[in-house]
């Protein structure tokens, strides 16, 4: 299996590439929009700010191939930010694959942090790639701004307010938190996306 | 919800882990790759990594060590020691690593901070931070402690979140080694002033202690070197023994 990861030098996606070597498959980093259209899968990750990855994204051509990929796709965190319609960070616009938007944190209190860092618990709403088995198991989340719950959240997570920790769109797949940092259930739901079949 | 973190540190001399010499179960218990898998499988939220080396070869040994943990270690980790660029940081970055920690090179360089953060994003930065009261005053340390500055600790704090800090580490000198608990009163002072995660270092000795340190210090995470390392507390049974008080753990 071909899986290709997306590299615009949008954060530790090393980190990415390792995780997939874990579960015995060699990831490829890449920016080439050929080498992307002809992976089996391909992962979106992403870390950083939403503007100047979009006008990177915009930079390499990758905001038309995204879209039109037909094969799955996984985002991650960032990645999945820039899936959705339009974030409230620097008010950009993003590539508009699933019509959600992303909205800031707004701490309630002096105790509650922004941003939201560490292990917390996802509630998964529809038995999809990510199965009801990992329903209140905690995963690795590193983010300021959230994706809000709409028709296509399959799981998600309470933190100041519950927000989409997880999506499914026909072949797009994506998770606020990271899989490839998160344990061993992180690495089951990395494996449930590279197993999926369309 | 959210759960406190626990975060076991290793200290880093030429690729080797020091203190780590009680593993008995271990191949070899100065491999920090190992020991870190070890931390890991016992249900470590996180690890430290922090290079004390002080060779001229020192940046090409951590980022292999790095390398060697990205690659088998599923959980996120930090690394610290002697960065002082944005350079050495994205060496360290390319290699896997999630998060750095300066020190010293943010109080001589503040901007340095500004420069990671604008960088690599404010989740790369942590923070970290020595200090020692003295005369009813925190002031900040240098070098490991060694060197006292002029510099509030609060005031401090503050800048580097202003800067663009991720993450605040802190390290009260007074209460590091004495197994006496965490410095809860300073702690609980710096949360409520910074709106960024705290984590707590310095003075674990007991389960008790990180019981105290997220309710009186409202810190986000505790750090802890020795007593994880010889095995006076075993991270599976802390957080177990925390959840019984009703603090949220990742079990």
């Amino acid at each position: 299996m071909k899986v290709a990861i997306i590299d615009y030098n949008a954060g530790n996606v090393q980190s990415v590439k390792f995780a997939l070597e874990r579960l015995g498959i060699n990831g490829i980093l890449t920016n080439d929009y050929k080498e992307i259209l002809g992976a089996d899968k391909v992962i979106f990750p992403g870390v950083g700010e939403a503007n100047s990855t979009m006008i990177q994204l915009q930079k390499l051509g990758l905001d038309k191939v995204i879209p039109n990929l037909k094969q799955p796709v996984l985002g991650v965190c960032l990645g999945m930010q820039l899936m959705c319609s339009h974030s409230e960070e620097n008010d950009t616009n993003c590539l508009n694959i699933i019509e959600q938007k992303v909205f800031r944190f707004q701490p309630t209190s002096k105790l509650v942090k922004v941003p939201h860092v560490g292990w917390n618990n996802i509630s998964v709403k529809n038995n999809s790639w990510i199965s009801k088995k990992n329903s209140e198991k905690y995963v690795y989340f590193v983010h300021s701004y959230f994706v809000e719950i709409g028709e296509f959240t399959i799981a998600t997570t309470d933190y100041i307010q519950p927000f989409s920790a997880a999506l499914k769109k026909d072949n797009f797949y994506a998770t606020q938190f990271h899989p490839e940092k998160s344990g061993s259930v992180g690495e089951q739901i990395l494996q449930n996306f590279l197993t999926t079949n369309l | 919800m959210l759960a406190k973190r626990i975060i076991p540190c290793l200290d880093i001399k030429n690729g080797r882990t020091v203190k780590g010499i009680n593993f008995v179960d271990l191949r070899d218990a100065g491999d920090p790759v190992e020991l870190g898998k070890l931390y890991s499988q016992q249900g470590a939220d996180e690890l430290v990594f922090l290079d004390i080396t002080a060779t001229i070869n020192k940046r090409k040994t951590l980022s292999d060590l790095v390398k060697k943990i990205a690659k088998e270690i599923n959980i996120p980790f930090t690394v610290g020691g002697g960065i002082r660029s944005v350079e050495d940081a994205n060496i360290l970055l390319q290699s896997g690593a999630d998060k750095i920690s300066i020190n010293s090179a943010a109080v001589k360089k503040p901007n340095l901070i500004n420069e990671l953060a604008k960088n690599f994003g404010s989740q790369f930065v942590v923070v970290a931070i020595d200090a020692k009261l003295i005369d009813g005053e925190w002031k900040v340390h240098l070098n490991g402690g060694r060197i006292p500055t002029n510099l509030n600790l609060l005031e401090w704090a503050r800048e580097c979140e202003d800067r663009g800090a991720g993450e605040i580490l802190f390290t009260s000198m007074n209460n590091d080694g004495t197994k006496k608990g965490f410095e809860n009163n300073m702690l609980s002072k710096m949360s409520d002033q910074l709106s960024i995660p705290i984590i707590a270092s310095g003075g674990a000795g007991a389960m008790e202690d990180f019981y105290d340190v997220f309710t009186d210090g409202k810190a986000d995470a505790g750090l802890a070197a020795s007593i994880f390392h010889f095995k006076e507390i075993e991270i599976l049974d802390l957080k177990k023994y925390l959840k019984t008080k009703g603090i949220t753990v990742r079990i």
